[in-house]
């Protein structure tokens, strides 16, 4: 175990410092995903006549903090596999003593860390171009946040990284996670906070694993209440889900891999 | 006849992309019904607004799906026309085929352009007219009401293949410029409510930096019937932008110096 645990941490740093290669590609990145500021703004303007539940400045906040966990839980993993089936370089990493899945989950990771220093700098530029808006979460919320965001995280991976053991039967799984991310989009919670929801779509929204990964994170780092609880039982079942899902797709889709001679 | 040479090689050009296209039937199916999900997605997202006592910018719902109707057909013309052609510039000048491009017995701009053509986007196009359609009927808009806003429209999609292909020619210079098309992206998406909705900095970007204004703001207010920045001023944007693209990539042409040299 305790070796298994050196080689991963090996492999997130060698990756963390591939990442710090292009960090101007970051930065491009990170002002690339600007959609939660756009947001922002239409909000702000809207409840400030209207009231609303969470007020101009509220709104800032939800939105810079949804921009924050977005930007944390970034995962590409489908993309990544998905071409290395298509070219075959899968073949080389099946031969390397270590599941590949880790390989991918530590070139995420290494990312994350390489990212975090400029996602700090957007939150100071915000905070300094829009000072009424500053608030911390306490150590209590940050404590709560980060287990809630390792949880969303792991889960986001999970869910695409079974997704993308499509790519052994399909040359364009990706197209899969499109339609997945659209429901990403709309029910977690990026587009709007779901107390904005009509009761009806929220109920549902909430059987789906989709706001535990938006909207109870940011929930907590603006400091309001969340049902902690229901969030991560929620995670687990869905988690376990898509386990078994990625485990199965795994074997067989390995199985067809070989029989194809790549 | 330069013209009909011109026209000669575009019909091949499409001939050949929606053959090839066709090969992937079933992944059209999954795009159609991708865009399908996003529609009712980004109309539900407009509805929180309305249904929660707020507006945007003064603008009725009914004018409002206008807008979100005519983002919608810029999305599809961006994957049927941009995505497929300007958007993989960069990755010409990263492998080094712009050369073969270079050599070709054809303008380079009008091959980088409109060589292919991708299927993606018909859904979003269809869809997209249907929206300005149903929100236009709403209001009881009469056919010449629609009419009022062909020519702004044609503006706005002139507009967006320019600042495309000005990004884009940017890869001459700094090769991994695909982030910056996804920075363009996001403020595109913007152009899905219409401006005044936005506070008064916003305002001003969408207006004078990235002018997301005049892709879809501009011509719903003509459907609408409502005030917004003059046709002249759009009109002028776009024949400058024109222009100075066209410049801009004659000036890029002459410090490319192709790959891996």
């Amino acid at each position: 175990m305790n070796k298994r645990w050196r080689k991963f941490v090996t492999l997130v740093a060698a990756s963390h410092a591939e990442m710090s290669e292009y960090r101007v590609e970051l930065v491009l990145w990170i002002l690339s995903s600007i959609m939660p500021f756009v947001l922002m703004g239409l909000w702000m303007k809207a409840s400030h006549n209207a009231g609303g539940s969470l007020g101009p400045v509220g709104f800032a906040r939800y939105f810079l903090a949804v921009f924050v966990i977005r930007q944390l839980t970034l995962v590409w993993v489908i993309y990544e596999f998905e071409e290395d089936v298509v070219k075959g370089r899968l073949s080389a990493r099946l031969l390397h003593p270590i599941d590949p899945g880790w390989r991918y989950l530590a070139s995420h990771l290494g990312e994350r860390i390489a990212r975090f220093p400029f996602l700090i700098g957007v939150c100071a530029a915000f905070f300094v171009l829009y000072p009424a808006a500053f608030w911390l979460p306490g150590p209590a919320d940050a404590g709560r946040a980060f287990a809630a965001l390792v949880a969303a995280f792991a889960l986001r991976f999970l869910m695409q990284y079974a997704f993308a053991m499509v790519a052994f039967w399909s040359e364009r799984a990706n197209a899969i996670e499109d339609l997945w991310f659209f429901m990403y989009l709309f029910l977690s919670g990026f587009i709007a906070p779901l107390d904005l929801f009509p009761d009806s779509v929220r109920r549902v929204a909430e059987l789906t694993p989709f706001p535990y990964l938006v909207y109870m994170p940011a929930r907590i780092l603006i400091g309001q209440q969340v049902d902690l609880t229901k969030g991560f039982l929620v995670m687990a079942v869905w988690g376990t889900g898509f386990w078994f899902l990625y485990r199965r797709l795994w074997k067989t889709g390995l199985k067809r891999y070989s029989a194809m001679g790549a | 006849m330069m013209g009909s040479r011109y026209t000669r090689t575009l019909r091949l050009f499409w001939g050949a992309s929606i053959a090839a296209e066709m090969e992937y039937r079933l992944n059209f199916l999954l795009a159609a019904i991708t865009s399908l999900g996003n529609l009712v997605g980004s109309l539900f997202a407009l509805s929180l607004f309305y249904n929660n006592g707020m507006d945007l910018g003064g603008w009725r719902w009914e004018e409002a799906i206008v807008v979100m109707g005519l983002a919608v057909f810029m999305e599809g013309f961006t994957s049927t026309f941009l995505r497929p052609n300007v958007g993989r510039i960069v990755q010409h000048v990263r492998e080094g085929t712009l050369d073969f491009v270079l050599l070709k017995p054809i303008d380079t701009q009008f091959w980088l352009s409109l060589r292919n053509l991708s299927l993606w986007g018909v859904p979003n196009l269809l869809y997209g007219v249907l929206v300005v359609i149903y929100g236009g009927r709403c209001l009881g808009l009469a056919l010449s009401d629609f009419a009022r806003g062909v020519i702004p429209l044609l503006i706005g999609l002139v507009v967006l293949y320019c600042i495309w292909f000005m990004l884009s020619t940017m890869s001459i210079w700094f090769v991994k410029v695909h982030n910056l098309t996804g920075l363009l992206r996001g403020l595109l998406e913007a152009g899905r409510y219409p401006t005044p909705a936005y506070p008064a900095a916003y305002q001003i970007v969408f207006t004078f930096v990235i002018p997301v204004t005049f892709l879809t703001t501009v011509p719903a207010a003509a459907i609408v019937g409502r005030n917004s920045a003059s046709i002249w001023a759009a009109l002028t944007l776009a024949g400058v932008l024109c222009l100075l693209s066209r410049a801009f990539w004659r000036l890029a042409m002459r410090f490319y110096s192709s790959a891996s040299s």
